[in-house]
């Protein structure tokens, strides 16, 4: 599964990226804000997206609203600080199928992803 | 400024750091900063804007920061390197964003992280905002939070004008 990891931070990218392989999927592409993830969508074409919020030049809700427009059924997951519950509304609104909230287990964020693609795909 | 300000940080450098990398955090008492002088050489900095305004600092020793980016990452790394400096910012983004999401205000957003490091750095406050720190001991050494918060003014949101 092709899974692309949007943050601006490399450490939450890495973090991540270890939880994935830990679930077997090797083939991840990375992007540091949704500009960035914008631009590597077309060829890397993405079967999950994990989106961070708060990011320069384009934020993960923006992404999600952008990518939503043309995709209606790639999964995305958004791992944010943003814990209220107005954003998580507001990011499930713009198209997100789940929501993990930084700090988080690697037990946590594997079980999200892991429920998120049985969803996905059922 | 307002105790209830304070009280979310505190829970919230021991929930990251506990969730993070299994590393406890004892709390100590509060005081008020009276000067804008770092307090340790590495600064993590995040602005807050909106209904409330202010900075969040996470300053901490070199080593102590050394230590715990390592529990954090998994890897050891210089305090010059790029990794290092993305590693701190990320800390203090989930130290912030875990607090603000007590206040429960739709109105208040934090910015990226910014990290300074060096002896004797200054980190300003905006004006009318007292500082308050919370000394944080760890087993990589202690580590101080700084919250200069502040409800924001009808002043503060309406846009700068000057006399012809």
């Amino acid at each position: 599964m092709r899974i692309l990891l949007i943050d601006d931070s490399k450490t939450m990218r890495n973090i991540q990226k270890s939880v994935l392989k830990q679930l077997g999927h090797t083939d991840i592409e990375e992007a540091c804000d949704g500009q960035d993830a914008l631009n590597k969508v077309p060829e890397f074409k993405p079967e999950l997206c994990l989106v961070d919020w708060n990011m320069p030049n384009m934020d993960g809700l923006t992404f999600v609203k952008t990518f939503r427009e043309t995709d209606k059924t790639t999964p995305l997951i958004m791992v944010t600080t943003e814990a209220e519950k107005s954003r998580v509304i507001e990011a499930i609104k713009a198209g997100v199928n789940n929501y993990v909230v930084k700090p988080f287990t690697p037990d946590l964020l594997s079980e999200r992803i892991t429920e998120t693609i049985a969803k996905c795909a059922a | 400024m307002d105790a209830s300000y304070i009280t979310p940080f505190m829970t919230s450098i021991q929930n990251v750091f506990s969730t993070m990398f299994q590393l406890p955090v004892d709390i100590g008492e509060p005081s008020i900063k009276t000067d804008n002088t770092a307090t340790h050489d590495v600064s993590g900095i995040i602005g807050v804007s909106g209904e409330m305004l202010g900075t969040i600092v996470l300053s901490m020793p070199k080593d102590a920061a050394l230590s715990i980016v390592t529990l954090f990452t998994g890897m050891e790394m210089e305090a010059d390197s790029e990794d290092f400096v993305d590693a701190v910012g990320e800390l203090v983004n989930m130290i912030s964003g875990n607090a603000k999401a007590e206040f429960q205000r739709k109105g208040v957003s934090i910015s990226c992280p910014s990290v300074v490091t060096g002896e004797n750095h200054r980190v300003s406050t905006p004006s009318g905002t007292a500082c308050v720190k919370i000394p944080c001991s760890t087993d990589c050494g202690e580590v101080v939070l700084e919250i200069a918060l502040r409800e924001a003014t009808a002043e503060d949101k309406e846009p700068q004008t000057r006399a012809a």
